[in-house]
């Protein structure tokens, strides 16, 4: 057991990391486009009036 | 078949408290995952600990949700042009390499029954410098080849490169050369030892090791700090899917946990790699070389708390981590929005 450690195949835990990949892009996909929906509104809220100043 | 996975989830198990105090550290830990390119086991799996978890779940719980943050930010970074394919494939390989040397060092020591002390001394010395280095040239101003972060509407290969990665281009010209994103001409060799070394200290540490990766790409390769952030995130999706794995297999993961971490963090991270294209650069360095030093004093705290067997001393370390993290977090979002206010600012002075 001295350091190298070679993974053996696991379906049940393949999946579980599977699931976390897909969260994980799911919630990208998600978040941008929320960002797009919401994004000029909260930018606006956060900077102060005047965002469409640019 | 699904059973045992699903037993895992744990979100029946989880209270709802607990769910919000999960998604809101995600959120803190997110933003200086995206901004920094580091920070996730660093401080996921102490506090895991503190709730009581025990080692291995927290341990292979911080590890899956630093992969599923980097797979997150790396997407981000991507549409942003900031990964360097090339540099990070390289950089895979050496560090895989190096964190087995680290490891059969901590064995080695482990065997000699020193492992324990000569780790948590590496680590505040390590911490310590490179802390002190950053913070040293970011109050310095640009003295000492200080390195732009500003992305907006930047070439990459427009940002200057520090001294000594120059110096190292000039002098360490052994072919392969390969070039990076913002013209960057270095040694395959000089990478290679780079991600070697970095993979020893981040193996005989047991961290990801982006606190090391990130400084050593920018100060030992050159490259611009926005790809060293992006390449540096490319890697971890790949280191932290395979330790995610390891311990998936002996049931570490707790997707329980992992799960409301990802959903704050992937809003964190969203945040802190959009403001990497919006901070003044010394502020950046300012902020992570702080952040480094405040750990430092923290895993040193920590360490002489549980040499005295006080527990009050390992409790003060650990808030000392989470409260940097918070405190430079809300600092992050904070300049952020003044940078943006300036900006607007500006754009309608001109337009007058």
């Amino acid at each position: 057991m001295a350091g190298v450690e070679i993974p053996t195949w696991d379906p049940e835990t393949a999946l579980l990391i599977a699931a976390i990949l897909l969260e994980a892009i799911v919630l990208y996909v998600g978040y941008g486009g929320l960002e797009r929906l919401f994004g000029p509104y909260l930018t606006k809220l956060l900077i102060g009036g005047e965002a469409g100043a640019q | 078949m699904l059973s045992s996975p699903l037993d895992g989830l744990g979100f029946i198990e989880t209270s709802p408290e607990m769910l919000a105090l999960f998604v809101g550290f995600g959120l803190v830990v997110g933003v200086l995952f995206g901004f920094f390119g580091m920070g996730g086991s660093f401080l996921v799996t102490p506090a895991l600990l503190m709730l009581d978890y025990p080692a291995p779940v927290a341990v292979g719980s911080g590890m899956a949700f630093v992969f599923g943050t980097a797979v997150i930010a790396t997407l981000k970074h991507h549409d942003l042009g900031q990964v360097d394919y090339k540099l990070g494939v390289i950089m895979i390989t050496g560090t895989t390499i190096g964190i087995e040397a680290g490891r059969a060092s901590v064995y080695y020591l482990e065997s000699l029954g020193l492992a324990g002390g000569v780790i948590s001394v590496a680590y505040v010395v390590l911490l310590g410098g490179v802390g002190a280095m950053v913070t040293r040239d970011a109050v310095r101003g640009d003295g000492g080849g200080g390195v732009d972060h500003d992305a907006t509407g930047r070439d990459l290969g427009e940002y200057e490169i520090p001294e000594i990665a120059t110096r190292i281009q000039q002098t360490v010209r052994i072919p392969p050369m390969v070039t990076l994103r913002g013209d960057v001409r270095v040694s395959a060799w000089v990478i290679t030892a780079v991600a070697f070394a970095t993979g020893v200290l981040s193996g005989f540490l047991g961290v990801g090791g982006g606190f090391i990766r990130m400084p050593a790409m920018i100060y030992a390769i050159g490259v611009p700090v926005p790809v060293a952030v992006g390449t540096d995130l490319f890697e971890i999706v790949f280191s932290g899917g395979l330790g995610s794995y390891l311990y998936g297999q002996g049931g570490g993961v707790d997707l329980g946990i992992v799960a409301p971490l990802l959903f704050g963090s992937a809003l964190g991270a969203r945040i802190g790699s959009a403001a990497t294209a919006v901070v003044d650069a010394d502020g950046i360095k300012i902020y992570f070389g702080g952040m480094l030093l405040i750990g430092a004093v923290a895993v040193g705290i920590g360490e002489v708390g549980s040499y005295l067997g006080n527990p009050t001393l390992e409790l003060l370390g650990l808030v000392l981590v989470i409260g940097a993290a918070v405190v430079v977090a809300f600092a992050i979002v904070y300049t952020t929005i003044a940078s943006i206010r300036e900006t607007r600012d500006q754009a309608a002075a001109a337009a007058d």
